[in-house]
């Protein structure tokens, strides 16, 4: 379903600003694989994230999206394979339209935008009953501002907006990192139901090690823009926290000590 | 005194059509774009030299409407494939339109006097129906009556279909997309939807009205001037700003109806001002800067007193030991 070969990255090159993001990632989900990824801050999360969907183009490297090498092609012909929560509740919703106009405009990520009326008395309908999915009550908002809901609820809705339309792979960046708890727990939950009902292709970055280990059938864990740990099946069923941390310890030896902080937090 | 006013709103209406592009690109696309000077000027011309060279009108100004489109996707290739900033792209364009304009015009000034234009023709076909006898009947109290009915009434309906297409065209996919792309533009590109085409025809679209409004305003004025544009960006930003300030600004359909409102109060503003003694012709643009600069900050001022008031309420309220309203919250929330 999503194929990297060899993807590599490096930004501000021959300056001294010189960061390699990236070296060498070689990774292969099959169709309704749901991998949680983990690993320390600057480790090349996002940037993957980001070269998957086509905002940042790789230095080498391949990426193949249902058979296909979209490689060359550009964030928004790309989008109609690929859905994406982001971290921040405000980049994936348009703040001063309304629920159901932004509903449109993800509804539409896999059709021509034509001169007809967008937000039709059907679509309308239809956009109720999936909102009910969610229990927050936004069917009984549909022409509210996105600006007016809470953060928890923009992530619930974005992650709706992502899904709903069934992409081959769902990128969610951290999607509940800006959430308090209780919040982050409720969008987690909608998440693992989510992609459970569609068998979405999925690719969750996280801090949470617990969340991590908890969903999905495989786990990455990166460092230093490499894949340095996975587990998939009975393997990371029998993963716990402690364990990762050991396994995190015993491949980067010395560095274990700066980042135990912050992969617990 | 009325006659003046009656003029106003002639004006204000045609004005309004420019004042509803420059809420395109302002407003929705978030694209601060000051072409406009420029494509106003280049819409007069361009009917202007047509009507002259013998075009019909209508024609002439349907020429106006497809040169102004081009002028701004010209505004929008610069930025989105020339990746240059919006106001510099606005500016170089505005600046390259005064060199083309005055070649389509051949001189820096054409006259339309004894020429027949939209305004003519409406003008003589509406004096067929009779229809200024009825209204200034109607009216004969007020012991008002104008030369004709014709500009307002004609004005005010085009005026009224422009707006209706283009509350049409925002919410339909592609409007939504428009729209979307002025409020969040990452976000868009993640539902698949070209930024750069959208904004590319969004300018355009927002620079063809201001053309036909520079087309029609040249046809009303009866010549056409290299100089006519100058500062029309801000008196188009007055326009929104003003209406905005009355009207609110809710929702799109509410937005224009606000715009039309205020470009036609703007001119009111004007005509009055130009009546004290003591003010010229010259002081227009001052008075303009003046009108946009309280018509930004009166609501500020407004909103702020209004906020001091309900919370003295409040602690009085708290003081007199009643209970104090707002704990209750409307929606479950997350
Ligand atoms: N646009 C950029 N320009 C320069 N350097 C960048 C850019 N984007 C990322 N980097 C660098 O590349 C490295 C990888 O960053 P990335 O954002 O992918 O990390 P991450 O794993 O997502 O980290 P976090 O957990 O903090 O989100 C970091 O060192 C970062 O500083
Ligand atoms: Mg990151």
């Amino acid at each position: 379903m999503l194929e990297l070969k060899r993807i590599t990255k490096v930004f501000n090159e021959g300056t001294a600003d010189e960061k390699i993001a990236l070296r060498g990632i070689d990774l292969t989900l099959s169709p309704g694989d749901f991998v949680t990824v983990i690993g320390s801050n600057g480790a090349g999360k996002s940037t993957l994230m980001n070269i998957i969907a086509g905002r940042l183009s790789p230095d080498t490297g391949e990426v193949w999206i249902n058979g296909r090498n979209v490689t060359t092609l550009k964030e928004h012909v790309r989008a109609r394979y690929i859905g994406r929560v982001f971290q921040d509740p405000m980049a994936g919703t348009a703040p001063h339209m309304t629920i159901e106009e932004n509903l449109v405009l993800a509804y539409n990520r896999t059709k021509r935008r034509t001169l007809r009326l967008g937000v039709t008395r059907q679509k309308r309908e239809w956009f109720r009953e999936t909102l009910q999915s969610l229990h927050l009550g936004l069917e009984n908002r549909l022409t509210a501002k996105v600006g007016l809901l809470s953060g928890g609820e923009r992530q619930a809705l974005s992650l709706l907006m992502a899904t709903f339309t069934k992409p081959d792979v769902l990128l969610l960046d951290e999607h509940t990192a800006a959430l308090d708890p209780a919040r982050a727990e409720l969008v987690t939950e909608l998440t693992k139901q989510i992609v459970a009902q569609h068998n979405l292709t999925t690719l969750m970055v996280t801090h949470n090690m617990e969340q991590a280990i908890r969903l999905g059938n495989r786990l990455i864990m990166m460092d230093g823009g490499q894949v340095i740990f996975s587990a998939e099946g009975k393997e990371k069923e029998e993963l716990t926290v402690e364990r990762l941390l050991e396994e995190f310890q015993r491949i980067r030896g010395s560095q274990f000590a700066s980042d135990r902080a912050v992969l617990s937090s | 005194m009325w006659t003046a006013m009656f003029g106003s709103v002639e004006v204000g209406l045609i004005y309004a059509i420019m004042a509803l592009g420059v809420y395109l690109s302002f407003r929705i696309l978030d694209f601060p774009d000051l072409t406009v000077d420029g494509s106003f000027v280049t819409g007069a011309s361009v009917a202007a030299v047509m009507i002259v060279g013998g075009a019909n009108p209508f024609a002439a100004s349907a020429a106006a409407l497809l040169a102004g489109f081009a002028a701004g996707t010209l505004t929008g290739l610069l930025h989105t494939k020339g990746k240059i900033n919006p106001l510099l792209s606005g500016i170089l364009m505005m600046i390259a339109l005064y060199s083309i304009n005055l070649r389509i015009m051949g001189k820096s000034n054409v006259p339309l006097l004894q020429q027949e234009t939209v305004i003519t023709k409406i003008t003589a076909a509406w004096q067929q129906t009779g229809f200024d006898a009825v209204l200034n009947q109607l009216l004969s109290f007020t012991g008002f009556a104008p030369r004709t009915w014709a500009i307002l009434c004609s004005m005010a309906v085009l005026t009224l279909v422009v707006k209706g297409v283009l509350d049409w065209l925002m919410k339909t996919e592609v409007g939504i997309a428009l729209r979307a792309a002025g409020d969040n533009k990452p976000m868009v590109a993640s539902f698949s939807a070209n930024t750069d085409w959208l904004i590319v025809f969004g300018l355009g679209l927002s620079n063809a009205l201001v053309a036909f409004s520079g087309a029609l305003i040249a046809q009303y004025g009866g010549f056409s001037d290299v100089n006519m544009g100058v500062g029309m960006i801000v008196i188009g930003l007055a326009s929104v700003i003003i209406g905005e300030a009355l009207f609110g600004a809710h929702s799109v359909v509410r937005a224009t109806w606000a715009v039309i409102g205020g470009a036609i109060v703007y001119r009111l503003i004007l005509a009055l001002a130009l009546r004290v003694e003591f003010l010229e012709t010259g002081d227009v643009k001052l008075i303009t800067a003046l009108i946009v600069i309280s018509a930004l900050i009166v609501p500020n001022v407004w909103a702020a007193q209004k906020e001091k008031r309900r919370k003295k309420r409040k602690a009085q309220q708290l003081e007199r030991g009643e209970p104090v309203a707002g704990a209750k919250t409307n929606y479950k929330s997350i």
